[in-house]
């Protein structure tokens, strides 16, 4: 049984101070519900999760005590990425027809702030000033940076294209494109990376109606049909946050390995994707990220950014909405506008940002801490 | 640092002249890890024992923390006394790399390769007055 995404909901990214964080999510489920053209009674099941706004089964409070299967998922940058995954599995497994995939959060600005003993560290870690995502970020650019020849100018272009999307985009949290001078010259965060290479914790909400492809047509006339959702953990000598010590060698990355494991799945290839969101938290991500999906070698990425292929012109469009950079990271939310962002081109209803071209196949991917990712392919 | 006391134990030889970092060895299947641990992130077994892991090794890549980390950085500084720290990983002769403060702070004094060498710094003074100490990675003199 193939699985469809038939309800796109949206509650906007960046900051909202009249309503929680729960209340975000709650609107962004009767978006999508409205656009399903469908009610809260009709979903059976509903995967969701929230970093910092609470348990997402509390939604029933404001959506309807209905008795549906309600499961909480706490998985970091990939909590949408892991919901949406059960959902995939408890449709292509028949065990249910229709249901929801919902993630929201409301953060305080400012970085986020870790705790060691979470994480499995001890409290001197974090007391002499290594527990920051920052540095981590900082640290993996800079290493690749030095092995595959990336130069500055190329974090500039993709911050320059973050921002330029994000003016295109009515959901977005900054919607104005910023020149290269601000950029470059922007206050440094941590080398390489400056201010305006880093997203920033932010609020919003959004959520997915799921169905059976076979009933699809009854709640909407153009379906999204997910291919396959992979998500996967860190193997030994990934380089990932927190870590005091790394293994001589680098192993392939959580995103290589679930970006196989999702291509072979969906019997696809990275030449097949006509559009894609890609972890954005820093541009570095971005770049590297690229090159761990498939799509490109390592190096590549400077003739790629300086001949504008990741734009929403070029052959492969990236983060067309502008990602996390132009729309902030409400954790629990942040996979799911990726998917929603894909959904939306394959539809073709992406307005003043729409990929020319009739886009049909698309691809979503989503990196947290410790090392996870989340991959979804998607097709029309 | 006479009357230091290290902010967590374990985690290199002291008190000591020439202090070293302490690790773990897999005597099942020989990879390292630091701090040391009981268990193996590589074989997943649990025989595993301390093993020194020197002081010396070189830069594999490196940061700067720019601005006075929030909790749970717990040192004596104020926003007005805080100064920038680089951040990197050591790579040792084992081919372990070690998360480390660096006490060169500006990108014109890192270079990934560069040789390093440990040394103890104090991050606060407790109740009694005492330093606590942990280690840090500056850059090895060029005669070494
Ligand atoms: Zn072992």
């Amino acid at each position: 049984m193939e699985v469809a995404i038939v309800g796109l909901g949206l509650h906007p990214f960046g900051r909202t101070a009249t309503m929680s964080g729960l209340e975000q999510g709650a609107a962004a489920v009767r978006a999508a519900l409205a656009d399903a053209g469908t009610d809260f009674k009709a979903m059976q099941f509903a995967f969701g999760g929230s970093q910092d706004s609470g348990n997402a089964d509390s939604l029933v409070n404001l959506l309807g005590l209905t008795g549906l299967q309600f499961t909480n998922v706490a998985n970091g940058c990939a909590t949408g990425g892991s919901s949406l995954n059960a959902a995939y599995s408890a449709i292509k497994s028949g065990q249910y027809d229709v249901g929801l995939v919902v993630g929201f959060d409301k953060h305080d600005r400012g970085a986020f702030n870790p705790k060691p003993a979470e994480w499995g560290l001890d409290d001197w870690y974090g007391e002499t000033g290594l527990m920051l995502t920052t540095q981590y970020f900082g640290m993996k650019i800079q290493r690749y940076m030095h092995d595959y020849g990336i130069s500055r100018d190329t974090l500039i272009r993709v911050a320059e294209k973050a921002f330029r999307n994000g003016a295109l985009t009515p959901t977005a949290w900054r919607q104005t494109a910023l020149s290269w001078e601000e950029i470059e010259n922007a206050p440094m965060v941590s080398e390489p990376l400056n201010k305006y290479m880093f997203c920033s914790p932010a609020e919003g909400g959004c959520a997915l109606v799921v169905c059976r492809a076979d009933i699809a047509h009854q709640f909407h006339s153009r379906p999204i049909y997910l291919k396959t959702a992979v998500v996967r953990s860190r193997n030994y000598g990934s380089f990932e946050v927190f870590s005091p010590s790394q293994p001589p060698e680098v192993a392939a990355s959580p995103t290589v390995t679930a970006s196989q494991a999702a291509f072979e799945l969906a019997g696809l290839g990275p030449e097949d994707i006509d559009v894609a969101q890609l972890q954005d938290t820093e541009v570095g991500a971005e770049i590297m990220h690229m090159a761990e999906n498939g799509f490109c070698a390592h190096g590549d990425q400077e003739q790629w950014l300086a001949d504008g292929v990741t734009e929403i012109t070029g052959r492969l469009p990236v983060n067309t909405d502008g990602g996390c950079l132009a729309n902030g990271e409400p954790v629990g939310a942040s996979g799911l506008r990726q998917v929603h962002e894909i959904c939306v081109q394959l539809r073709g209803d992406g307005g003043a940002r729409q990929v020319a071209g009739e886009p049909k196949v698309g691809y979503t991917h989503v990196y947290g801490a410790p090392g996870i990712s989340g991959v979804n392919i998607l097709a029309r | 640092m006479s009357g230091a006391k290290p902010l967590h134990p374990g985690l290199f030889t002291w008190p000591n002249a020439n202090p070293s970092l302490i690790g773990s060895r897999c005597l099942d299947c020989g990879e390292h890890a630091f701090p040391s641990q009981g268990s193996c992130r590589a074989c997943s077994g649990q025989n595993t024992q301390n093993a020194e892991l020197g002081n010396t090794g070189t830069l594999w890549t490196w940061t700067i923390q720019s601005f006075m980390p929030k909790t749970p950085y717990h040192t004596d500084e104020t926003p007005e006394t805080f100064r920038p720290y680089g951040v990197g990983y050591v790579e040792l002769p084992c081919g372990l790399k070690v998360e480390s403060r660096l006490r060169e702070n500006t990108p014109d004094a890192l270079r990934i390769g560069m040789p390093m060498a440990l040394e103890i710094i104090s991050v606060r003074k407790d109740e009694q007055g005492d330093d606590l100490v942990t280690f840090q990675f500056c850059a090895a003199e060029e005669a070494h």
